[in-house]
């Protein structure tokens, strides 16, 4: 399969008053064609910021992308000038937000949001952009669309706006769609209903999708390959499977093992990770993790481990990720 | 465990006024709940699931009083909150304390850590003395997890999951029977749920404590519960201990609930059948006509329409709202 999207060493920063927050630290990592990827991690972790340099909505002068490449379709997305951006940016990659309230023009009726884009960014007339907008609506699974064109996002329910969100990203077949906790705000039955939807649409006209979640069942049902962050850098990857089956960083285990799961016998206490989430400001010097690391040595807090081989297309970065993988059997 | 019930709900009924008004006629109704029973006993945790808009914070709020019923009858050590006299009331809704759901704003931002929990220590006389108070509220932190030094602390200088904590010793300075747990976890990262969880668990074995639990997280429930009431469209369709509800659910609303949550493991997730609720909540305005599952349920029939069903006991300690069960 052909790489779409190639991040490489990807550098952004913050400058707070408490000094300069490095949200993403040299992180690396690649979309294909067709299929779906997943950033994994927790609050600060930088898969937010990930998703938004890409599209290069880090919001200036406080944010900016210091050091890098986002190579998209063979071009440099950093380099480009912000008109031909402007043509990138919901034309070739599609964007879904987590919070599809505050994402939507309040004052807009959903019909004229849809054909902004499609007059925009395709040069349809209005009348071509209204019929392929009521095309997408049905595409998303909203009835009676044309009615519904001509209502404002406040009457709509939370998933029927993340249904609208959808059809916004999908309306210029994208080759990609960056979708940010896409179901975090919505109920369990109406995200296995997004999801699905997704899933769906995604094979059926073949877009690759990048999912950016802390919900590790999400990612376990969604995803192709797996990206596991934590402050600001990717800590593991591999195929979804390998990293269910066997994870070799020790953060990436303690996530899986803090979770309680339906599908096995109730443990009588949970197993956390210790500690605090890291403070991005005042990171220890090496490993990121070792304060909270149940496996963590003497070399852990001196040197910075990196990304290395643990498997067939199976990285970690952790030093003791063989001592872990003889501890812990599949 | 005993098995007389701390805390008994029947028939609760919270009906909210919308629109209406001087020219509007009669206001519309949301019935947020409507007709709840059950009840807890004491040191045991009832989970109450149920997806946002079924009325579980509503029946959690009107436990603690901070709603006042409709109608019906919230019982707890065997007396009538909405019976009692205001002075009676107060000493009664101390043993009653509530954990929030955001760490965020359930903390006041202008207080340290260490006037927050003695406020409630100073206000009730539970502790008059001043010094006695700040070593108390050493205690409490300790209880909680924390740091003596984090009474310094403002709630901003704090994580989430500390803040939680916070929340917690908080409640617990108040020597409660019965805690009302709105979503204790729902807003921390994944790593720090389960030391909340843990903790929580820890003190009620430590002080006997009684947990309603509202949440909507299928697998945290679970974990922490003893017994199990399912709520849809202000109405609970089922309640049993919880490894009936787990192992061997009735009610085709459960059964699509414990379906929707995703396992974490592809291997499994690839293997399993999925039942995917089509449509959306109704709206609690206008909430359909007998069952209120009727729209969505995947085996309803033409009855289903016109008869509201009865909370009935299937069998011993587990009771389904549905007529095809």
């Amino acid at each position: 399969m052909d790489v779409l999207l190639d991040v490489r060493d990807l550098h952004t920063q913050f400058t707070t008053s408490s000094g300069v927050v490095r949200a993403v630290d040299g992180v690396s990592w690649d979309v294909r064609a067709g299929e779906t990827v997943a950033l994994v991690g927790e609050s600060g972790c930088g898969k937010s910021v990930s998703a938004l340099s890409v599209m290069r909505l880090v919001s200036a002068p406080a944010g900016r992308i210091t050091e890098g490449r986002i190579v998209f379709k063979g071009r440099d997305l950093l380099t480009l000038t912000d008109d031909d951006m402007r043509k990138v940016r919901g034309r070739e990659i599609g964007m879904i937000f987590q919070e599809p309230m505050t994402s939507l023009n309040p004052v807009l009726t959903v019909g004229r949001q849809l054909t902004e884009t499609l007059e925009i960014h395709l040069g349809m007339t209005p009348t071509q952009a209204r019929a392929r907008a009521g095309e997408i609506l049905g595409l998303v699974g909203i009835s009676d669309p044309e009615r519904r064109l001509r209502q404002y996002p406040h009457q709509f329910s939370g998933g029927m706006r993340q249904r609208i969100m959808i059809a916004m990203a999908l309306s210029c077949n994208p080759a990609l769609i960056l979708a940010d906790e896409p179901t975090t705000a919505l109920d369990v039955t109406i995200q296995a209903q997004i999801l699905e939807l997704l899933k769906d649409l995604s094979r059926k006209l073949g877009v690759a999708m990048l999912i950016i979640t802390h919900n590790l069942g999400v990612v376990a049902r969604y995803a192709d390959r797996v990206n596991v962050m934590y402050a600001g850098r990717i800590v593991e990857r591999g195929t979804a499977r390998e990293i269910y089956a066997h994870p070799r960083h020790p953060y990436t285990l303690g996530l899986l093992r803090s979770v309680p799961r339906l599908d096995e016998p109730r443990k009588a206490r949970l197993d956390p990770i210790s500690g605090q989430p890291p403070d991005l400001t005042r990171l220890p010097p090496g490993c990121a993790f070792a304060p909270r690391c149940s496996f963590v040595a003497e070399r852990c807090r001196i040197d910075r481990p990196e990304l290395a081989l643990v498997g067939e297309a199976h990285t970690a970065a952790c030093w003791e990720s063989e001592r872990l993988a003889v501890q812990v059997p599949a | 465990m005993t098995d007389a019930p701390i805390l008994e709900v029947r028939n609760l009924v919270k009906h909210f006024p919308i629109g209406g008004g001087v020219f509007g006629g009669p206001p519309a109704l949301i019935k947020a709940v409507d007709g709840v029973s059950f009840s807890i006993r004491r040191g045991e945790t009832l989970g109450l699931v149920g997806e946002s808009g079924c009325g579980k914070t509503t029946t959690g709020r009107c436990i603690l009083q901070l709603e006042k019923p409709t109608a019906g009858e919230i019982l707890f050590e065997g007396r009538d909150l909405a019976a009692l006299p205001e002075g009676e009331l107060r000493k009664v809704r101390r043993r009653l304390q509530v954990i929030f759901q955001d760490p965020y704003s359930s903390l006041n931002p202008r207080m340290t850590v260490g006037q927050i929990i003695a406020e409630p220590l100073a206000v009730h006389r539970i502790v008059p003395d001043r010094a006695a108070r700040a070593t108390r509220v050493r205690e409490l932190l300790g209880h909680a997890g924390l740091l003596p030094a984090m009474a310094r602390r403002y709630p901003h200088e704090l994580s989430g999951g500390q803040r939680q904590r916070v929340g917690i010793a908080r409640a617990l300075a108040m020597e409660p029977a019965l805690i009302v747990c709105d979503e204790p976890v729902s807003a921390l990262d994944v790593s720090i749920q389960a030391q909340i969880i843990n903790l929580l668990e820890e003190l009620q074995a430590e002080f006997g404590l009684t947990y309603l639990f509202v949440a909507h997280d299928l697998s945290v429930v679970r974990h922490i519960s003893d017994r199990v009431a399912v709520m849809y469209l202000g109405k609970i369709v089922e309640i049993t201990d919880r490894k009936t509800l787990y192992e061997d659910p009735q009610h085709p609303y459960t059964k699509a609930l414990l379906s929707a949550v995703p396992i974490p493991d592809p291997a499994v997730e690839a293997g399993r059948e999925r039942i995917v609720l089509g449509g959306e909540v109704p709206s609690p305005l206008n909430p359909p006509s007998g069952c209120v599952f009727h729209p969505r349920c995947p085996i309803a029939i033409s009855e289903c329409r016109g008869e509201v069903p009865a909370l009935r006991e299937i069998r011993e300690d587990h009771r389904v709202a549905c007529i095809r069960v």
